[in-house]
């Protein structure tokens, strides 16, 4: 099946205090479709007195919404979901047109998987509740959740809406308003999920910002106005909102970079059924997104003694990648995000092959027919060694390297040698490797016998370099809240000192 | 002898942005969405320390890099280019809608064999 490319209006207004509002500087820019570089539509170029109108608006609403029952704001978040299950289709076109990427991913993956969590964090704020202790028989120390008030985010671009629903659904629920920031390589679905709940909330309690990192994204993350910063991008970034949210003492979360191992032992290949099958789609896997995803699988280690037949079966599988039009269902791999990451991606290429990597397969973009007209680049294996530049910096495309190790021991040594810890596959029949290893791998997450799976209740964040904070679960409502701690006293008497 | 370069298109923008925003540093940034890409930002934006290595100077603008990431890419040259692109991290040049991109090429013998005196 075929889709084409979804109507957009000319232009969008930045989502402020209930409703679309022109930037005030009155600049726009042109936000493209990597597909075909063709123009979706223009978006507020917004500058930090739009993100003062925000945080005006924001600050406002928070007394009330605050207050709200965890019955009403659940509710909420409820409708929220239902109106995405019902605008599943269109949701899922524009986000392929503003992405790239396939239309089978975002019809079956990104906005299902939105539903889901507004789902999940309507349900956790219902269900959870605070503390109480008895300290001695006249004193209660009871703990009770208070939102921290205004929360900034900055979301990338690699699953738009995804990526705002992993974000707005706990800060809502635990009562916070929000001014969030799309990445302004993808501001279309944001809107469009505005434009459909505008009336759901009260006005303030979401408002949403477009524009450039240093002229929009700066002034939410460096406001004295916001009382914590949520960022998912990389590191440099990171660090730098890390320096603004010391200035104003608010805490922060950071979702940074990964160079995830996958590691399979020999033991996949004992039999060849269902389970190497699945293996070896695991090991593929480094391709789905186009790569473009913080835990990309983009270090593929195998035992020496399988090295050659299974690297065989993946090079097959990965050279029957179906790369067309992202808008047809049968499409695997889409387009980049942009220029500058399709460039940078050939540039890691090259560096590999200098390098000394072989090429196993791909090698570089895809200019095939209508592709040329987009940012398309081949799904690439590169085999070397993991001291290589290639094997140690996010390449975020469709390009994986791929290593031999000897023992468990090897293994773990090359999988913890990288300074990023978000992810990791290992891949084994071995009872006791399968909880062995993985406990051995310095990760947030680790996948055994399974990969790229992103369930709502499954908590999700980095070791090392890759960040703090654990989304998609109950425990970052705690991210999002002040524990108001009341020591109270049943005792009459005095202490007796005074 | 240096371990980093700049197109003269690049350089063109980093004078167009010392012009408008004053003194300005290039951070190399690490992984993720954005990142491994470098980045630049007026000169008290970044807190530098001694976990920043600095590799040499641009147009006037000092270039760093995160000390752990520089032991991955000590072997290879850098030089700083520019293209079209958009960028969600605060890196100056963004809004003018372009990229700074790093083109690498590993160091030659004599290059390996100066640096590694250093």
């Amino acid at each position: 099946m075929s889709y084409s490319k979804p109507e957009f209006k000319a232009s969008y207004g930045n989502f402020i205090n209930g409703k679309f509002v022109d930037p005030i500087g009155g600049a726009y820019f042109e936000n493209t479709s990597p597909i075909d570089k063709s123009l979706i539509a223009k978006y507020p170029r917004s500058q930090k007195e739009d993100v003062e109108l925000a945080l005006d608006a924001a600050n406002a609403a928070k007394e009330s919404w605050g207050n709200t029952s965890a019955t009403e704001r659940a509710a909420l978040l409820n409708k929220v979901a239902d109106i995405i299950e019902a605008n599943l289709e269109e949701f899922a076109l524009v986000d392929t047109c503003d992405n790239g990427k396939p239309i089978r991913e975002t019809l079956n993956a990104d906005i299902p998987l939105c539903v889901d969590h507004w789902r999940y964090f309507a349900a956790c704020i219902r269900a959870e509740e605070g503390s109480a202790t008895e300290l001695d028989s006249n004193t209660l120390s009871m703990n009770i959740k208070e939102p921290l008030g205004v929360v900034g985010q900055i979301i990338p671009w690699n699953f738009p809406l995804l990526m705002l629903s992993w974000k707005l659904p706990p800060a809502l629920a635990t009562g916070n308003c929000v001014v969030l920031k799309p990445a302004e390589q993808t501001p279309s679905s944001a809107t469009l999920l505005m434009e459909k709940i505008a009336d759901v909330f009260p006005p303030g309690v979401i408002n949403i910002v477009h524009g450039f990192g240093p002229e929009a994204g700066k002034p939410i993350a460096s406001s004295s106005r916001v009382d914590k910063v949520a960022f998912t991008g990389e590191t440099t970034t990171g660090q730098l909102i890390m320096q603004y949210a010391s200035k104003n003492l608010n805490p922060v979360t950071m979702e940074l970079g990964g160079k995830s191992p996958n590691i399979f032992f020999n033991s996949v290949m004992d039999a060849d059924d269902a389970y190497l099958d699945k293996a070896i789609e695991g090991a593929v896997l480094f391709a789905f997104n186009q790569g473009e995803v913080c835990t990309c699988p983009s270090r593929i280690l195998v035992q020496e003694d399988i090295y050659d037949k299974f690297m065989e079966r993946v090079v097959t599988r990965t050279e029957a990648i179906v790369q067309n039009s992202p808008y047809d269902s049968s499409c695997m791999v889409g387009a980049q995000v942009s220029n500058d990451q399709y460039e940078k991606i050939q540039s890691y290429i090259n560096i590999g092959k200098e390098e000394g990597a072989k090429v196993l397969c791909g090698g570089g973009a895809n200019k095939d027919g209508d592709l040329a007209n987009g940012y398309f680049i081949k799904p690439t294996i590169l085999e070397g060694h993991n001291k290589m530049r290639v094997f140690q910096e996010e390449i975020f495309g469709p390009v994986v390297c791929v290593t031999k190790f000897k023992d468990e021991a090897e293994a773990i040594e090359i999988a913890n040698d990288t300074l990023y810890g978000l992810g990791a596959g290992v891949w084994t029949r071995d009872a006791h490797q399968l909880y062995q290893i993985p406990r051995a791998i310095k990760a947030g997450r680790v996948w055994v016998n399974c990969y790229h799976a992103y369930p709502a209740h499954a908590p999700f964040g980095g070791y090392k370099k890759s960040g703090f904070g654990r989304e998609n679960h109950v425990m970052m409502l705690d991210h999002y809240r002040q524990t108001k701690n009341m020591l109270i006293s049943y005792d009459k008497n005095k202490l007796g000192f005074f | 002898m240096e371990r980093i370069a700049i197109t003269a298109e690049a350089a063109e923008i980093v004078k167009q942005l010392k012009e408008k925003h004053g003194a300005l540093i290039f951070h190399q940034s690490g992984g993720c969405c954005d990142g491994s890409s470098p980045m630049i930002f007026e000169k008290e934006d970044m807190y530098l320390d001694e976990s920043d290595v600095f590799l040499g100077t641009l147009e006037g603008v000092n270039f760093y890099m995160n000390k752990d990431q520089f032991e991955y890419w000590k072997h290879t040259h850098l030089t700083v280019g520019i293209t079209e692109g958009r960028g969600a991290s605060f890196s100056l040049e963004i809004p003018l809608g372009l990229r700074f991109i790093i083109h690498s090429r590993l160091l030659t013998p004599e290059e390996e064999t100066f640096f590694s005196k250093k």
